[in-house]
């Protein structure tokens, strides 16, 4: 049939036999998330039922999922509001997946996703968040949506005139050296593509150094898809997408491994060997200014951030403890730590790494985006650099126009937190 | 012949036209106080209301670049802006077909803030040079949300035509 994954998704989640890139197609979503933006989502779902006989009622309330991360605790009168009026949405229509901000089943919402089990390979993933693209990292097809796209699906459970996007196909060879990973590799192919390389397409992920990754580090490349512009992110799912939803999200009905076609059609082939892989820095202020740790190593940073959505799991927390266990954070450096979950922070907690975090003089906040988008927690000085293992650098984004941030991988992060300037883990703790 | 009131370059992220800080303001009506907030003299261009509808807001490429914040859309068309740039970042461009901001893919336009420019169906005339640029056609999928008015009032008809079936 010489189909990519996601052209198999969509044929099959729009009932067709084949599609091909180009079609348009109004595929069955399988699970529709939102977090604290939701309140413009009820707003523009109860805007669609006026004037009209019918009752607002979500198509399936088993499908949506709704979770609060963006600013946990509240940081002010206006966002307590919109997040108590979502929750009494959430009872009013009877949704199951709803996570609020709590230890035991609150985090961010990428994270929240997957290790409950609510994403499966195949399955069409909708989310009011740019980066919903982190679920292909399952063998879904993910993709951000805005708000009122969100209030057609809530109403209709399909979404209206999806074009097929095109494929490029991401071969990745090699081994990783040691301080080197997932977010060295995705930082150095957005810099390779640049922030628009892959607009509307799709990067599909293959390979050896794929293959023997876990699915933490598959989140991490399928997150930043979307830095390259890309609609989505996928991994095809394999053994290692069937050990994560068996052994960590708990799943235990039935799991088909959907994969691309040995003769699928993609609009390029890139390829990639990571053996000779430095860490990679992104530099203020976009996400494609991306230089090897050479270029940048000695820039004085005044704040660590180690977390969010692309590298708050377990093992970047491990990677970071092992490096600050028993060492201090710089004078005049402040490092905030944000674990992914309730879940990963109470697995650090038993493992140790929070209480090396602390130790080491860090700050270990509750779960939830912080400082990447600006709104509460961790904001800049006038003049001041951040050093952070989120997303996004461009100008403003941890809430001071005035101020710089650099992305780079939790290794990075935490050899840089001891000696305060941008530190490369192979050569600055050992 | 609309005015470009302001010329912006490549990558313009939807945290520079809306910055994170201002998104516990969702309603549309709301809004617009905010859009590029971080941009003292723009900002207050925009609030002083004189700038006449259908003014010019000129993107290089991949403009609305990042978050899917519908906020980055409805404060530009709360000024009823016309936003003419090189590309387009996918959720940007679909939010603002979905909220009714008017959008125009011009790839090589050459504009300078200040100018006029007159529309055509296929191109882009600027008054001050004399010279047309092509426009890239909207993606044939979107034209029955545009037609409709935008998604909110083409999912309603979607909603009572499966209700009648």
């Amino acid at each position: 049939m010489s189909m990519t994954v996601v052209e198999k998704i969509l044929a099959h989640a729009s009932g067709q036999p084949a599609v091909k890139a180009g079609d348009v197609v109004e595929p069955k979503v399988d699970l529709a998330m939102s977090h604290e933006n939701a309140a413009l989502v009820i707003n523009q779902f109860l805007e669609i039922y006026k004037g009209t006989p019918l009752e607002p009622k979500l198509w399936d309330a088993g499908k949506v999922a709704v979770i609060f991360d963006h600013r946990v605790p509240a940081e002010s009168p206006k966002t307590a509001s919109n997040q108590k009026k979502v929750r009494e949405f959430v009872a009013a229509q009877l949704i199951g997946k709803f996570h609020d901000i709590r230890g035991d089943v609150g985090g961010i919402c990428h994270q929240i996703l997957p290790e409950n089990g609510y994403v499966r390979p195949g399955s069409v993933v909708v989310g009011t968040d740019s980066h919903t693209t982190s679920h292909g990292a399952l063998g879904a097809f993910a993709f951000g949506i805005g708000a009122t796209e969100m209030a057609s699906v809530w109403a209709l459970g399909t979404v209206l005139n999806v074009e097929v996007p095109p494929t490029l196909k991401v071969v990745v060879k090699g081994r990783f050296k040691k301080f080197v990973g997932p977010k060295d590799l995705i930082l150095h192919l957005i810099g390779r593509l640049t922030a628009q390389g892959a607009n509307f397409k799709v990067l599909e992920f293959h390979g050896p150094a794929i293959d023997d990754m876990p699915t933490s580090g598959r989140l991490v490349l399928c997150n930043m898809a979307v830095e390259a512009g890309a609609t989505a992110g996928i991994v095809p799912a394999d053994a290692e997408t069937e050990r994560y939803l068996r052994e960590e999200a708990g799943v235990t009905d039935p799991i088909e491994l959907v994969k691309p076609d040995a003769d699928a059609v993609y609009e390029s082939v890139l390829e990639i060997n990571v053996a000779r892989l430095a860490p990679q820095v992104a530099c203020p202020h976009t996400v494609d200014n991306v230089k090897p740790i050479d270029q940048v190593a000695g820039k004085k940073v005044h704040q660590i951030v180690i977390g969010s959505c692309t590298n708050g799991r377990l093992d970047d927390l491990a990677v970071a403890a092992r490096i600050l266990k028993g060492k201090k954070v710089a004078l005049n450096t402040r490092m905030l730590v944000f674990p992914a979950s309730g879940r990963i922070y109470r697995q650090a907690l038993g493992k140790g790494y929070i209480g090396a975090f602390m130790q080491a003089g860090a700050v270990v906040m509750n779960p939830g985006c912080g400082p990447c988008l600006g709104v509460h927690e961790g904001a800049l000085g006038d003049g001041e650099a951040a050093l952070s293992t989120t997303n996004r650098n461009f100008k403003g984004r941890m809430g001071n126009p005035n101020s710089e941030v650099y992305l780079c991988s939790p290794a990075v992060a935490a050899a840089s937190a001891i000696t305060g300037v941008i530190t490369d883990p192979r050569k600055g703790t050992q | 012949m609309a005015k470009v009131i302001y010329k912006a370059g490549d990558d313009v992220s939807t945290d520079v036209i809306y910055p994170g800080r201002f998104m516990a303001t969702v309603l549309p009506g709301e809004t617009p106080q905010y859009a590029f907030a971080d941009d003292a003299a723009l900002n207050a261009k925009l609030r002083a209301k004189q700038i006449p509808p259908g003014s010019v807001l000129l993107g290089g490429r991949n403009f609305g670049c990042g978050s899917s914040r519908e906020q980055a859309v409805s404060c530009l068309k709360g000024y009823e802006l016309v936003i003419v740039a090189r590309g387009f970042a996918r959720i940007f461009l679909q939010n603002a077909i979905n909220v009714g901001l008017r959008l125009i893919i011009c790839p090589a336009l050459e504009a300078a803030e200040g100018d006029e420019l007159e529309f055509t169906p296929d191109a882009i005339i600027n008054s001050n040079s004399g010279r047309s640029f092509p426009l890239e056609p909207m993606p044939k999928s979107r034209q029955a949300i545009i037609d409709a008015g935008g998604l909110v009032a083409y999912t309603r008809k979607r909603l009572l035509e499966r209700a009648a079936v």
